[in-house]
């Protein structure tokens, strides 16, 4: 919980993970390439006194993570959106095990999704029951750019992906957090592309599908396509740090979402180890669309509290305290649109 | 709509570059290199501080080529670095041309496609279906509508009595001569859009104006997708100048302004009423 002002804030952590990127984990030059760009990120967008030492970066483990996400970061809840990267990684980027012990030993201040990989066909559907079962899953996080054998990517609407979203279905996993991206094949096309969310959405209105860095590097399709998909998120890993380094560039990220989705549909998430929630939560309470900005609303306290917290716990029915529930609020003004609209769809 | 396939040869006609034959230069080379487009961002590579060195060997060149980070998309370096490879080939004079990309995931699969001259799909194989045009073209368009956007948006900053629907209405010649229409007609003669005066400036991809009704839902549509090219370009400029400590010096300010805080539109607004 953090408090300021006399407002109370629940806090959900969308988006956390506990991984091993130590050299004697890396696979190959793509392990240490995969978190040399993690770290020139959290280099570039953190704060000087945010900043760790790149051998503190590479692995933090169990404890130092309850100290950074529950004893020093205000988190309630936290949820792991593990990738595998068994390509780069000799036990894969996020640590099962690890994450799963940890999410055991605090029972009710973690959730653990896991993922699946759609190209590990019949025996990944095995896997999938299996894990469904043991981690009793509510969510699972997919990395359609993660390299496996000769290929190098997949898309939320290939066929197999679909027999994986219908199990899914049957299991019980109704959270599908999808982070996009680059070289998927074809490689001729948008590595970037987030089209293939749309088509997902469209056949699987059952389950929701969580947009991870609101579709960054493709804000203005994936805010699109959210607009006409009420179970299209977004979540805002990775957006969120530009708060401290182009506050003003962040105040249009949020009116734009604001606009575009709305203030139910935005998750709250620090990305750690990327970044730390401390200073996020901080700033994100503190901030306030600048005023010369009339272009945009200025962001109320009540959608801080529901993008911190309040949203992703209703979609994951972790208990909130009853006075700090909010009501959904109306429609945005956008939509959804229905098909008929779709006409300024190209851009 | 042209699908480009020679930007050098277009950068150079709608730069109006005339090709003087003399001594291979570096200062030659550079600006041979600023035709060359990150598509995604819409800025040239030597602004970008893409380009790491150039070597002069008697009239050969070598040019090496770095990205903020090691997993930029492949299609974007591939394209880039054998756009320059073509602007380079391209200069009089000119005896081997050698492009090489640094410390990408797929620096290897690159290097030896420019190399061969291998082409798109003879670099990447299996992993490629079709040439790049397409993708190309995607990015033509989208740097035509964030223009379009920028156009429009000075626009109204200059008429705080004009409703978002009247966009509609405007047309080429309404604009005023400068950068930013500059810009604008470039990215339409990019994708085969008419430049006459009386064309109207708020137009999808084919041309095809909106109507009222819908104009102020197009230009947030266009302002999503500036917002969208400008977030990248601070992401990229921010992980180069991270991931090669030095390298912020060779990031060019723009050199036409593609960043309007909206705030601008309202500031000027105010100004005017009091």
């Amino acid at each position: 919980m953090y408090q300021k002002d006399g407002e109370s804030y629940f806090i959900v952590d969308a988006h956390v993970a506990l991984w091993d990127a130590r050299p004697e984990n890396q696979r190959n030059i793509h392990g240490k390439q995969f978190i040399d760009c993690f770290y020139d990120y959290h280099a570039n967008l953190s704060p000087v006194s945010e900043k760790w030492p790149y051998e503190e970066y590479l692995y933090q483990g169990g404890e130092r993570f309850i100290k950074d996400i529950f004893t020093d970061g205000y988190v309630d809840h936290a949820i792991f959106q593990p990738a595998h990267l068994g390509e780069f990684y000799n036990t894969g980027f996020g640590q099962t095990e690890e994450a799963f012990a940890l999410t055991q030993a605090n029972p009710g201040r973690l959730t653990y999704n896991h993922n699946f990989d759609p190209r590990n066909g019949e025996a990944g559907l095995d896997q999938l029951r299996a894990d469904a079962e043991r981690f009793n899953l509510k969510g699972v996080k997919l990395y359609t750019a993660e390299w496996h054998g000769d290929s190098r990517g997949y898309k939320l609407n290939d066929p197999w992906t679909y027999r994986y979203f219908e199990l899914c279905r049957e299991l019980g996993i109704r959270n599908i957090h999808v982070h996009k991206g680059p070289t998927i094949r074809p490689l001729d096309r948008d590595a970037f592309d987030v089209a293939d969310v749309d088509h997902a959405a469209t056949d699987f209105t059952d389950l929701n599908f969580i947009v991870e860095h609101v579709g960054l590097p493709r804000l203005e399709d994936f805010c699109w396509i959210a607009t006409q998909e009420p179970n299209v998120h977004g979540g805002l890993a990775v957006a969120m740090p530009f708060i401290h380094t182009r506050p003003r560039y962040f105040a249009q990220i949020m009116g734009e979402l604001l606009y575009w989705i709305g203030e139910d549909r935005i998750q709250f998430s620090s990305d750690y180890a990327i970044w730390t929630p401390r200073w996020l939560i901080e700033a994100f309470v503190d901030f306030q669309i600048p005023e010369d900005m009339t272009e945009y609303a200025p962001i109320t306290i009540e959608q801080k509290r529901k993008i911190l917290g309040l949203n992703a716990a209703k979609m994951y029915d972790i208990p909130v305290p009853v006075e700090l529930q909010l009501p959904n609020a109306d429609e945005t003004a956008t939509g959804p649109r229905q098909p008929e609209r779709a006409d300024l769809a190209p851009v | 709509m042209a699908a480009t396939t020679l930007p050098a040869t277009l950068a150079a006609t709608l730069h109006g570059v005339a090709e003087v034959p003399g001594p291979l230069t570096e200062g030659r080379v550079l600006r041979a290199l600023d035709s060359v487009i990150d598509p995604e961002l819409d800025e040239p590579i030597t602004d970008l501080g893409f380009v790491r060195s150039v070597t002069l060997t008697g009239s050969s060149v070598e040019v090496h080529l770095r990205l903020p980070t090691s997993f930029c998309a492949p299609n974007f370096a591939y394209l880039m670095a054998s756009d320059a490879k073509d602007a380079l080939t391209a200069l009089p004079n000119v005896g081997v041309v050698t492009v090489e990309l640094d410390d990408h995931h797929d620096s290897d699969i690159i290097n030896s496609g420019l190399v061969a001259d291998a082409g798109y799909k003879g670099t990447f194989l299996h992993e490629a279906e079709n040439d790049l045009d397409e993708l190309r073209a995607t990015f033509q368009r989208k740097a035509h509508t964030a223009a379009m956007e920028r156009s429009l948006t000075e626009f109204l900053r200059a008429r705080p009595e004009l409703a978002e629907t009247a966009l509609a209405n405007v047309v080429l010649g309404d604009l005023p001569d400068d950068s930013a229409k500059a810009a604008l007609l470039r990215r339409r003669v990019t994708i085969g859009l008419s430049t006459v005066d009386s064309a109207s400036v708020l137009v999808d991809e084919r041309g095809s104006p909106y109507p009222a009704v819908l104009a102020a839902l197009a230009l947030r549509r266009a302002r999503s997708t500036r917002i969208s090219i400008d977030g990248n370009a601070h992401f990229c400029r921010g992980l180069l100048a991270t991931r090669y400590p030095g390298s912020e010096v060779d990031l060019m300010p723009k050199a036409e302004q593609s960043y309007f805080p909206l705030s601008s539109i309202i500031r000027t607004h105010k100004r005017k009423i009091a």
